[in-house]
């Protein structure tokens, strides 16, 4: 366990290593001209050039990669071009937006993904199962956009229940939380459904059936938490959805969080902020990953760690 | 088992073959109304222009109400009109063409990518399969929309350029399976044998190894259809997928969004087609898995 918990860390700094170079190699093809954006339209050649210079565009490719990386190394992830703000600072004064938004978001899918593959699995090839499984078909198939700006023309608009974008209370996180967690509860609900069809058949529940256990009690008491644990291991596999799913999600709700800042950055071309939340959302990811990889066989010692 | 009068036995021609699967895609439910979906929307692109009601570039003015806004559906219009009085259904059938177009070119280099990845990396192993799956793992790590954002911001976005774009994000998924699975084959003695046999590496892989891949490259195949189906939406709804004038479903979204309020149907109706199209591959594909391989029911 140790010497595969250290080559598991050991990949993941590699990992990351590579995203940062090729995220370097995308954002140094991007034809648009960062100095010219900064210095405006009326700003002389000479300008231009001065603010090139200074920003150490002209150097060599490699030159340029060695001075992010090693800043980077030191927790310097450089100065936004157009907000006058380090980039670190940017994202640090965005993040706690999006980890609450994807924190309610994993207790939306959760408690939807969880209810409907348990009613599921207990309703098998019954008319309630075909049901909620077509839902979660649907789920799993529609765009978080339009999940999202239905919820608002329905909850907001029409109904009034909830605002219609913002940041601040309760009511604001409500409906961003359910559009992102929209997709994982489909996925959910169909492994909660095939994790509890397993443990269903699984010889202890027989036995607890013969010892003359009430029915309700070996599901609640055996049944359930049985079936949750190989699910619960997947959350950390999750951030990668979310990561995606904040930067739409966001620009939908408003929602003053890391998606929306890299939304902005990328159509201004701020390359230090688009590098940045890369970085961050692949950090996240890794770790999700991590995480998954160490808990799935805490939970289940037959998962073997090779 | 409730799939042993469908399953598909091997040995057979493969036209036999693709008819039985055909037929037990056809006798279940969920895959049946996947199935019918995809042919009308098929249809519907192929036979665009013999079924547009109205040109769906033509700003007409009686497109538009008399304070200038879009019309509600019904009337001269269908499904109404959008924000410069265009027909917003004949848009949404030339807009499947759109998604379609790229949902296959997309999906089709996805799965020429993903499949010579794995099968190379599983078959030759060594430092090539090393190098290959380790770009893969760091390819899995990147957080794809921004990737595929960034991707189509550097290039001028046209129908091919998005495509490439949502394949160069999607192939990853195809070539993890196809890796794991050749993995497992090129240790089984059928392969050894012809290795010892002294057969080429293009006769083994083509002749051998390929056969027991088609499965999984069709049922991922299908389902990543619906995963490129919904990136274009995606990428087209922030305006830099598929670019108007040319409709696509979520460039319709994009261009009407800001009235949503007051004319929901300009993204009802273009949003119910993108689930409806993401839907029908998804319930396609599922059933494919269980019909080719009885063994993965229902996972993912």
């Amino acid at each position: 366990m140790q010497a595969y918990l250290v080559r598991r860390l050991f990949e993941s700094a590699l990992i990351l290593l590579g995203i940062t170079l090729v995220t370097f190699i995308l954002l140094y093809l991007v034809p648009a001209d960062p100095a010219r954006q900064i210095a405006g339209r009326s700003a002389t050649a000479e300008t231009v050039q001065n603010i090139r210079d200074q920003l150490g565009l002209n150097d060599p490719f490699f030159i340029q990669y060695w001075r992010y990386l090693t800043a980077l190394l030191q927790g310097d992830m450089g100065r936004s071009y157009l907000q006058r703000a380090e980039v670190s600072e940017l994202i640090a004064s965005r993040l706690p937006a999006s980890l609450l938004l994807m924190l309610a978001a994993i207790v939306t899918e959760l408690i939807f993904g969880l209810t409907i593959g348990i009613v599921a699995a207990l309703r098998r090839n019954r008319p309630a199962d075909h049901g909620l499984m077509i839902f979660s078909f649907v789920s799993i198939s529609a765009p978080q956009f339009v999940i999202g700006i239905l919820l608002l023309y329905v909850f907001a608009v029409k109904l009034g229940w909830f605002p219609i974008g913002g940041y601040g209370t309760f009511s604001h996180v409500v409906l961003p939380a359910i559009t992102l967690g929209f997709l994982g509860a489909g996925w959910y609900s169909r492994m909660m459904r095939s994790s509890m069809i397993d443990v269903l058949g699984q010889d202890f529940v027989r036995t607890a059936q013969a010892k003359g256990l009430a029915k309700g009690r070996i599901i609640l008491r055996h049944v359930i938490p049985n079936a949750i644990l190989p699910i619960i291991a997947m959350i950390g596999i999750d951030i990668g959805l979310f990561m995606s799913g904040i930067v739409v999600v966001e620009s939908v709700f408003g929602w003053p969080g890391i998606g929306q800042l890299a939304w902005q950055a990328i159509q201004r071309v701020d390359i230090p902020v688009i590098m940045g939340v890369t970085m961050v959302s692949a950090t996240a990811i890794v770790l999700g990953n991590l995480l998954a990889d160490f808990v799935a066989p805490m939970i289940d010692p037959r998962i073997k760690t090779k | 088992m409730s799939v042993t009068d469908t399953t598909v036995q091997k040995g057979q021609s493969r036209v036999s073959r693709a008819s039985q699967v055909f037929v037990a895609l056809m006798k279940r439910p969920r895959s049946a109304f996947g199935m019918v979906v995809i042919l009308i929307m098929v249809f519907a692109a192929v036979f665009a222009p013999l079924i547009m009601p109205q040109d769906p570039f033509e700003q007409s003015f009686e497109g538009l109400s008399l304070v200038g806004a879009p019309l509600p559906p019904g009337g001269d219009f269908l499904l109404g009109t959008d924000l410069l009085g265009r027909d917003l259904a004949s848009r949404l059938v030339l807009g499947t063409r759109t998604s379609l177009i790229i949902g296959v070119l997309a999906n089709g280099i996805a799965i020429l990518l993903g499949a010579g990845v794995g099968i190379t990396a599983g078959y030759f192993g060594g430092w090539i399969g090393a190098i290959l799956m380790r770009f893969t793992d760091l390819m899995m790590a990147f957080p794809a929309l921004l990737l595929a954002i960034v991707l189509a911001a550097i290039f001028q976005p046209s129908l091919l350029i998005v495509a490439l774009v949502i394949a160069m994000v999607n192939w990853v998924q195809m070539a993890r399976v196809i890796y794991t699975e050749t993995r497992s084959l090129a240790e089984r003695d059928f392969i050894q044998v012809q290795r010892a046999l002294g057969a080429g590496h293009l006769r083994i892989l083509g002749s051998h190894l390929l056969p027991h891949l088609l499965s999984s490259i069709l049922v991922f195949g299908t389902l990543g259809i619906s995963t490129t189906v919904l990136l274009e939406a995606t990428l087209s709804f922030l305006g830099v997928g598929v670019q108007p004038p040319m409709p696509s479903w979520g460039n319709i979204i994009f261009e009407n969004q800001t009235y949503f309020n007051t004319a929901p149907w300009l993204v009802f109706f273009p949003g119910a087609a993108i689930v409806l199209l993401a839907l029908a591959f998804n319930l396609v594909g599922d059933a494919l898995r269980d019909i080719l391989d009885p063994t993965l029911k229902g996972r993912h």
